[in-house]
């Protein structure tokens, strides 16, 4: 029998670091990927202690939900891209000898798979279920795939490296890309909700993007730490971002940001917002901190609260659930959880 | 959460980089490495801790022409602590031909690196036979050796006494500090390799308090019975002559990299020297390879201590001075066309007025 949430707060010990967490598109399953190699499932809506399935040789190092399906994709540094259906079974999709597989996507709306390994994006088509094809495409990249994205129709792709990203079609075979320079090592990606607006967080603590319809560069600095987590809300679009004091949300309906300042939401705690999350529906951006805070703020009236308290260690993943009822987290010690959500 | 130490192995190819770093993994020293590798690597290593890496060199896009930083390091390191708890320290190899200081940067430059590792030393194997050719022809031989907190004189059993010290001798007028350990198969004491701390401030010290004292041949470990203690004493005042070449077959190398030393009894003006530390790098930093001082601050009861590699710079305090120790301080460079004099006049410059 499962439990309905009592306590608005539900966490979870796995020691072990938590790379990456998912919700399933039903938001009836919760995934935290480990350092040691397994999967950790959950119900959200229950306290019961997670599954622990073991799925890679290794450390895994991303994780997506399955397209549509009550499944994950998790990429480990054991080469390997697996998927795990919601009830436990893990079936292999590739490996790569000697690689690590550090970037994975799979949108709900495509029919394909892509993984970050090395300089390459490798495309592979979704089935229900392995075994594996070899890969669609194999798009080939100057340096390493700091990161990828798709855009909202999931029919472009996009692969940050150092100096630039490059656009590719997500089913083209033969291809050449559209590259986008810019100094610098890009080391993530994110595709505005609109498909306007491209932006990467860089290695020397900036934010930069291109206006697609125009080729226009945009650059926001002055973050005193790397930006690792981005998100965007709801319409008006803003685009939250980890790495400073506070979540900063950069205003991207009509113009774009050009020249307006940031709305600045949340508190200011001793060390920098390290993950922020949007809201599915509503403005709420949630934001979590280095010393395992979690915070909600609205960015249209800017009022915030405190969902959980500091200790666990910094909040490396952060998620809203498909109906936004529920955020999950999971920190770099180790430990996971569910919030219950107390604004719809 | 404490820092993961890292030692990185430099040399060119041949010289014994993979069979040190085979030793590292496989002798019972208790300890659990994680090992980077180059994909040109020597020897094939395997293992579930061993990560395949692509030298990626990236300029830092700050308007600080000399500051590259290894991208490939940055994102392993990240990674590598996944799986925290599993292994004691990693260990970097490096191709033949790269330059140590992108390497040495990411440690100063990554905030996120240096959360989660700290740099312990760079290690330098060498090849007794053919490093006077790879100093002729390679810019890159002489930084590894310039770079180097530790020497391994390798393959020792196949030269002559004499050309052994001399090769010695081209060591030392590049680096003068790092202690040569002559060795035949990489054979030495782990100890003298790992866990060093050759880039922690606070060891500075307390590791080699004798750091900028030394004189050559103090340096002399010997490893290897049959070669003795025999070598030439050579005049380390910036003038070498290479008379040695002629005589035992080894290349003439005319060193552009070579090491200063300094010292100064008078108290220091932590302005004026700042203000002189920062110019110079800024100006000469492309050139200054390392830099280590440990600085006796008017007005300070604490010396203080101080490195940088090219222009990265990181000092403070360290310990107390003692009530019954002759205050001084002392700094050294290692670079290409250091101009002596020049800097002796302007670190002089600093003592308080």
């Amino acid at each position: 029998m499962q439990q309905e949430l009592q306590d608005p707060v539900t966490a979870w010990e796995l020691r072990e670091p938590i790379a990456a967490l998912a919700f399933d598109r039903s938001g009836k399953h919760l995934a935290f990927a480990l350092g040691d190699g397994t999967l950790a499932l959950a119900a959200p809506d229950a306290s019961d202690a997670p599954r622990r399935i073991a799925a890679h040789g290794g450390a895994i190092l991303c994780m997506a939900a399955d397209g549509p399906d009550a499944a994950f994709v998790t990429g480990g540094d054991d080469g390997a891209l697996k998927r795990v259906a919601a009830d436990g079974t893990v079936s292999t999709v590739a490996t790569w000898k000697g690689k690590w597989v550090e970037h994975v996507l799979c949108p709900a709306n495509g029919d394909f798979r892509a993984a970050a390994v090395g300089r390459t994006v490798q495309l592979l088509a979704r089935r229900d279920a392995a075994p594996v094809a070899a890969p669609m495409a194999v798009l080939e990249h100057p340096s390493t795939v700091a990161g990828i994205a798709v855009n909202p129709k999931a029919r472009r792709l996009a692969a940050a490296h150092y100096n630039g990203v490059s656009l590719w079609w997500a089913h083209g075979r033969e291809q050449k890309p559209k590259v986008l320079t810019w100094r610098g090592s890009h080391i993530g990606v994110s595709w505005s909700p609109d498909g306007e607006f491209l932006m990467t967080t860089m290695q020397e603590m900036d934010l930069h993007g291109w206006r697609l319809s125009s080729g226009e560069d945009m650059r926001m600095s002055g973050y005193p730490s790397k930006v690792r987590s981005l998100a965007w809300s709801q319409q008006p679009y803003f685009l939250a971002t980890s790495g400073a004091d506070r979540v900063v949300c950069w205003p991207f309906s009509g113009s774009g940001p050009m020249g307006k300042p940031p709305v600045e939401i949340g508190y200011a705690r001793s060390s920098p917002v390290s993950a922020v999350a949007a809201h599915p529906k509503g403005d709420w951006i949630a934001a979590g901190y280095g010393d395992g805070v979690v915070a909600l703020g609205s960015i249209s009236t800017r009022q915030a609260g405190f969902l959980k308290t500091p200790g666990g260690g910094k909040v490396d993943a952060l998620a809203f659930g498909p109906d936004g009822r529920r955020i999950a987290f999971g920190t770099e010690e180790g430990l996971a959880g569910v919030i219950r959500v107390p604004v719809t | 959460m404490s820092q993961v130490p890292v030692t990185v192995l430099t040399g060119f190819l041949g010289a014994g980089k993979t069979t040190l770093l085979n030793r590292i993994l496989s002798e019972p020293h208790g300890r659990k490495y994680a090992v980077i590798v180059n994909e040109f690597g020597e020897l094939g290593i395997d293992g579930d801790l061993v990560v395949n890496a692509d030298e990626e060199v990236f300029e830092m896009n700050n308007g600080c022409i000399c500051c590259t930083v290894r991208g490939d390091l940055i994102r392993i390191i990240g990674g590598l602590m996944k799986r925290r708890g599993k292994f004691d320290g990693i260990v970097i190899e490096t191709t033949g031909l790269a330059d140590p200081a992108p390497v040495a940067q990411t440690f100063f430059v990554d905030d996120e690196v240096k959360d989660r590792a700290k740099l312990d030393s760079i290690v330098t194997v060498v090849d007794a036979k053919h490093l006077p050719l790879r100093l002729e022809d390679s810019r890159e031989a002489e930084e590894q050796v310039a770079f180097a907190d530790v020497i391994l004189l390798n393959k020792t059993d196949l030269v002559s006494p004499q050309e052994l010290a001399a090769v010695e001798a081209m060591i030392r007028s590049i680096n003068r500090f790092a202690p040569i350990h002559r060795t035949r198969d990489c054979g030495i004491d782990l100890a003298e390799v790992l866990d060093r701390g050759a880039f922690d401030l606070d060891r500075l010290l307390q590791v080699e308090p004798d750091f900028l004292e030394r004189k050559p041949e103090d340096h002399h470990h010997a490893h290897d019975d049959d070669h003795g203690h025999d070598h030439h004493h050579h005049d380390h005042d910036h003038h070498h002559d290479h008379d040695h070449g002629a005589s035992t077959g080894v290349l003439r190398h005319n060193p552009e990299v070579t090491s200063v030393s300094l010292r100064l009894d008078k108290p220091l003006d932590m302005a004026k020297f700042e203000t002189w530390f920062r110019q110079l790098l800024q100006s000469k930093g492309q050139d200054i390879l390392r830099s280590k001082g440990i600085l006796d601050m008017a007005g300070q009861d604490k010396r203080y201590v101080m490195h940088a590699v090219h222009m990265q710079a990181d000092g403070k305090p360290s310990t107390p001075w003692r009530p019954d120790e002759k205050r001084e301080s002392r700094i050294v460079f290692i670079g290409r066309k250091l101009d002596p004099e020049e800097l002796r006049c302007g670190f002089e410059s600093c003592a308080q007025a």
